[in-house]
């Protein structure tokens, strides 16, 4: 990238150049505006929203839309803010992506360097599996849920987001050990490791980026789930997206806006600081989610 | 040799024979899950979607019945008119947009690497955030429109999200926001890819930027159109949160996808078979774009 950038055979005249920042900083604001809006708001009593539209500063600052959203504001029909929901989500997330990741490393492993008939056959049909539509598993799966008795709890959703996600899970570690030097896995075989010792010594300590790409991957993917959680966990389990958007739609009588964007931020909370720590890997999973599969 | 004395060999000859069958014992877990929740899942729900299904599954086949019902269902009209006018809409307006801040970002812009991560967090928040967001911001009672009448611009009026005519182009505006970026990615990366030489050679022959851009540099971007054209159609197939968080599909049907049809006819409706035709409607137009595009790729990696 840097080598490509650092010699470009464009040029452009200062006036052309002008514009193009400005179109930039432009998209740079329509891109910020929806956040912005969100931050300044929820920090507002609600009169000056209902009263002063959206786009001016507080006059009064206020955390108490935080406090409301987090601990007392009705979801459904219960009071309790969005504190349990957002542990539901996190008790699903994290196990989710742990498994999901694990197993696609094993996996990308076993199609990569130990090649068998048929294993092209499986990857695609793994990979495909990536990009059905969910609504065809839905009623299957509900099913399946209420035999296990694990319909409407978290255990559900972690199968659930487990099955769906190992095919993407899957796929990252493919692309990435395709490129690892199978030599030094023949060598290391020709010496008389073991298939997870190889894997172990071999594969694991140089898969750092991969799994990282993953887990952040994994973790965005889970963590804004809705349809899923919205069929399989409404109630008590449900995970943040489906509280946020029962706090949001089901209020009756005067909407607390300030709450709903408080709580939207809570929501987007944790995927956006993920983005921010490691953007370099999430951009690196978009790519290899997208171009080469 | 191990057939000559099998009781001497068996320890070493169990230990070669595990570790050749190692590595499928160890994809076996995954490769089950696939074939039961993901494709015997999928055969289910085509086979629920031949019989008279309604609140619960049930066995008894009706042939094409309801497929026939679906298409003559008012509201799946409605969606698949809907699909139509968002998938249209989003695939063009973003990837133009995405195409276009890649080309202004690739112009050894100042300040690339703070605008590139602007551009891109949408991608990182759930639909429902977005949704929650655009409802508001678009709601004529308290965001654009009553903010533009309080700085003094009186007639102006922005309620599409209100009017069944025109609120499924609210959800084209978020959509675009959310991914735009993405494609974006895409492009800066096949633009970063392309190899500055030839254009040193196409610039000493007196090609214009423009000629450059047209000739030269989009005609090599042709995969990453390609992608982005697969990734945001199949997107906007399976679009359903952000519907639902910004307009639950209303006003009435007015802004209902496939996704929220089948969702509603199997659930809330409570006509199962109805709905299940509709989620294999969807899966073999996604499976009309993936399947060619992935066995291309596929190949190309042999």
């Amino acid at each position: 990238m840097a080598v490509a950038s650092s010699d470009t055979a464009i040029r452009s005249s200062n006036v052309t150049r002008t514009f193009i920042y400005l179109f930039l900083l432009l998209f740079a604001l329509f891109y910020l505006m929806p956040l912005g809006i969100m931050l300044v708001n929820s920090l507002k009593p609600l009169s000056e929203i209902t009263s002063g539209g959206m786009i001016a500063m507080p006059n009064e600052w206020t955390i108490e839309p935080w406090l409301s959203a987090w601990s007392t504001a009705q979801i459904g029909v219960e009071p309790t803010g969005l504190r349990p929901y957002f542990i539901n989500s996190i008790a699903m997330a994290v196990p989710a992506v742990a498994i999901s990741t694990v197993a696609g490393a094993l996996n990308g492993y076993v199609l990569t360097k130990w090649h068998f008939q048929g294993a092209t056959w499986i990857f695609g049909l793994l990979l495909f599996s990536c990009f059905i539509p969910f609504q065809i598993v839905l009623i299957p799966m509900a099913r399946i849920l209420g035999l296990l008795e694990i319909a409407g709890t978290t255990y559900g959703l972690i199968l659930v987001h487990v099955v769906y996600g190992i095919g993407f899970s899957t796929l990252y570690f493919r692309n990435y050990y395709a490129a690892f030097p199978t030599e030094l896995v023949r060598a290391a075989q020709i010496d008389g490791a073991g298939f997870f010792q190889i894997f172990w010594r071999i594969m694991l300590p140089s898969s750092g980026p991969i799994i990282a790409v993953c887990c952040i991957w994994q973790f965005t993917n889970i963590w804004n789930d809705f349809l899923f959680g919205a069929s399989f966990a409404s109630g008590d389990a449900a995970p943040m997206t489906v509280a946020l958007n029962n706090l949001v739609n089901s209020s009756t009588g005067e909407r607390p806006y300030n709450v709903h964007f408080a709580g939207a931020i809570m929501a987007a909370g944790p995927t956006l600081l993920v983005y921010i720590v490691a953007g370099r890997y999430f951009v690196r999973g978009l790519m290899a989610g997208s171009v080469k599969g | 040799m191990a057939a000559t004395d099998p009781m001497l060999d068996s320890g070493a000859d169990f230990r070669t024979r595990l570790q050749t069958w190692l590595p499928k014992i160890v994809l076996a877990p995954s490769f089950a899950v696939m074939v039961i929740f993901v494709y015997g899942f999928i055969a289910f729900t085509i086979y629920l979607s031949f019989t008279d299904s309604r609140m619960l599954p049930s066995y008894d086949l009706v042939g094409w019945q309801n497929y026939e019902r679906l298409f003559r269902v008012r509201q799946w009209d409605t969606a698949i008119i809907n699909l139509g006018i968002f998938a249209g809409l989003y695939i063009v307006i973003s990837t133009i947009i995405g195409l276009l801040l890649a080309i202004f970002l690739d112009q050894k812009i100042r300040g690339e690497g703070f605008l590139r991560p602007i551009f891109l967090y949408p991608m990182a928040l759930s639909f429902i955030v977005t949704g929650t967001a655009w409802k508001w911001i678009l709601d004529p009672a308290i965001g654009l429109e009553t903010t533009m009448h309080r700085w003094g611009w009186e007639s102006f009026q922005f309620d599409w999200i209100k009017d069944s005519d025109m609120a499924i182009y609210t959800i084209v505006i978020a959509a675009v926001w959310q991914s735009s970026g993405f494609v974006m990615a895409m492009f800066l990366a096949g633009l970063r890819g392309i190899d500055n030489e030839i254009l040193k050679a196409a610039q000493m022959d007196g090609a214009s930027n423009f000629q450059m851009y047209r000739r030269i540099i989009l005609p090599q971007l042709r995969p990453a159109f390609l992608s982005a054209f697969v990734i945001l159609s199949h997107l906007a197939i399976k679009s359903y949160d952000l519907v639902v968080a910004m307009t639950d599909g209303g006003p009435g049907t007015s802004t209902w996808l496939p996704a929220l049809f089948m969702y509603e006819y199997t659930f809330t409706r409570n006509q199962m078979g109805i709905g299940a035709s509709s989620a294999v409607i969807m899966l073999m137009t996604i499976a009309a774009i993936m399947v060619p595009y992935l066995y291309a790729e596929l190949k190309e990696q042999k």
